[in-house]
Formats: structure tokens, sequence, C-alpha cells
């Protein structure tokens, strides 16, 4: 069975979509991203789509899935890399991927996966002022 | 209107689908569109062959490479013998799905390219023509 690969680093998975990709790769992927991020309580997910030359309702829909799944999860999903012909194409389609937090590059959307763990963060020490304060919770 | 160049392939199952994006890419490059010309052929025929796919019960694509004197143009022709579209207004309505989608392949498809046509009856099948010139 094919599989896209997915990439752990640190409390984030990284997928790099490199081939266009027929239903069931699409559909395999989005289960094993969910087991992913049960398995690691991932708190980010990168999607890069720099490779795809076309994105389609199909594939819109499943980043789209893969956001919302990764939400109930606690896990932030960024879309990254998307070609300005394919950005172009996809708002004269009708698809504006609500709900899909987007960057250029794979560095800004860590950046905004990083911001979102520490804002959270600060969210759960502004809750839990002794939990915070004795230092013993884990990152 | 002369045809340059012709081609056929089926659309019966899911991995036929990356054979359609790849030879429609593939006719667009030939004919020199422009990358996001190409883009918004290769999404417009992925959509329309998706609905041939799911809906029509798969069918066929025929890609035509025209010349009019004055411009290149990409015609493509997607048939099916599937249950038809009873309402042809309705079913061009953005957001109306008969099925899971969101409902924006065929009035998207509109938008994506500078012809389209629909044909269609009732247990018969469908026939979706749409078309592309170089600018
Ligand atoms: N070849 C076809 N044969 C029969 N019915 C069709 C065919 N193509 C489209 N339809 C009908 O037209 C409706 C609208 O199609 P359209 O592509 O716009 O949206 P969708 O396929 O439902 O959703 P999306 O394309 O956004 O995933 C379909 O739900 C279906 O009922
Ligand atoms: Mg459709």
């Amino acid at each position: 069975m094919e599989h896209i690969p997915i990439l752990r680093m640190g409390s984030f998975l990284l997928i790099t979509v490199q081939v266009d990709m027929h239903d069931r790769l699409a559909l395999q992927l989005q289960d094993d991203l969910t087991e992913r991020i049960v398995q690691h309580g991932s708190h980010g997910v990168l999607i890069d789509i720099s490779a795809l030359e076309v994105v389609d309702s199909f594939i819109g829909r499943m980043l789209g899935n893969i956001a919302s799944m990764s939400r109930v999860l606690d896990a932030q999903t960024v879309v990254v890399g998307m070609r300005p012909a394919v950005a172009i194409t996809l708002v004269e389609l009708g698809m504006s991927l609500p709900g899909i937090r987007t960057a250029l590059t794979v560095e800004r959307g860590m950046e905004i996966l990083r911001g979102d763990v520490e804002n959270s963060m600060q969210e759960l020490e502004a809750e839990e002022p002794e939990r915070a304060a004795d230092g013993s919770s884990e990152v | 209107m002369e045809v340059l160049k012709s081609d056929s392939l089926p659309i019966r199952t899911s991995e036929d689908m990356v054979s359609v994006r790849t030879s429609v890419r593939k006719f667009a490059t030939e004919l020199r569109f422009g990358i996001v010309d190409q883009t918004k052929i290769v999404t417009a025929a992925s959509e329309i062959a998706r609905n041939t796919l799911d809906y029509g019960r798969g069918g066929d694509l025929r890609m035509e490479a025209l010349s009019n004197g004055t411009k290149r143009g990409l015609r493509l022709i997607f048939t099916d013998r599937g249950p038809g579209i009873r309402d042809i207004e309705r079913a061009l309505t953005d957001g109306f799905t008969s099925g899971n989608g969101m409902g924006l392949g065929l009035g998207g498809t509109r938008r994506l390219m500078d012809e389209f046509e629909i044909a269609s009856k009732v247990n018969e099948g469908t026939t979706v023509t749409i078309t592309k010139w170089s600018r």
C-alpha cells in the first residue's frame, strides 16, 4: 500500500505532498495523519503543497477535512507553499479554503505553529497558575 | 476551425483521473498556454472528469487542439451514459450538490474556461464541452 510520508519534528508533523494524489492516496493520508497526531500527541500539522500543480475541489476538501479533524484532536494545521497559479484558480473556482491557515513558506508556517503552541501554553498557565508555578509541567 | 491534434482517454477509475490531468496538461503545454491558464484548464478538467466518474458512472474524454486562424484553443469533451441531469440550471448553481460535494465543479469550471456547454438527457447521459483560447 502506497503512503504519503509523514515526518515528525518535535511536537509537529510535516507532510510534503510530492505527487498528483489519486483518491485512495489522499484518503489514506487523512487516516494516517489522524493516527499519528494521536500517537505522538502532536500540536501542529504542516502540509507543504509547493509541488502540487493542481488543487481541485476534491483535494481542497481533503485539506479542509484534515484541518477539521486535526482541530478536534487539538492540533493546528497550516498549509504552506501554494503556487500562485493554484491560488488564482482556487479563488475563481469558488473555493477559498475556509478554516485553513496558509503560509508562503515552511519556515513561516513553523512560526505560526510555534506561536499557536506558545499562546495555548500561556492560556494554560493563566488557567492553572499553581501547576505552571512549580515548573513541573511538561512541554 | 482546424483540429491540429486529438486524443481520447477513458474515465473509469480514480487512477484515470490522474491520467486525465497529466494528458490535459501535456496538450495545454504544447499549445503554449501560460502557467495560470494551464492550471485553470487542468483544474476544470479534473472537476468535470470527477463528475463523469461519480455521477455519470464513468465515460470518456476527447481532447482537441484547435486553431481558428488567429488563436490556438484546447477543447475538452466529456461524455457519459449515466443518469443525465434533470435540471441543468440548478446543477450549475454554486452550492448545489446531489452528492456530498460542495457544488462548485460545474459553476467553477464555467468561470475557469472561455466556453462551456452542457447537453444532458435523463436516462441517456451527459456531455460537457469546455474550451479555452490562447490570448
Ligand atoms: N455527468 C453528470 N451526470 C449526472 N449528474 C451530474 C453530472 N455532472 C454533474 N451532475 C449533477 O450536478 C450536480 C452539481 O455538480 P458540481 O460538479 O457543480 O457539484 P458536485 O460535484 O456535487 O460538488 P463538487 O464538484 O464541488 O465536489 C451534481 O451534484 C450532480 O447532481
Ligand atoms: Mg463536481
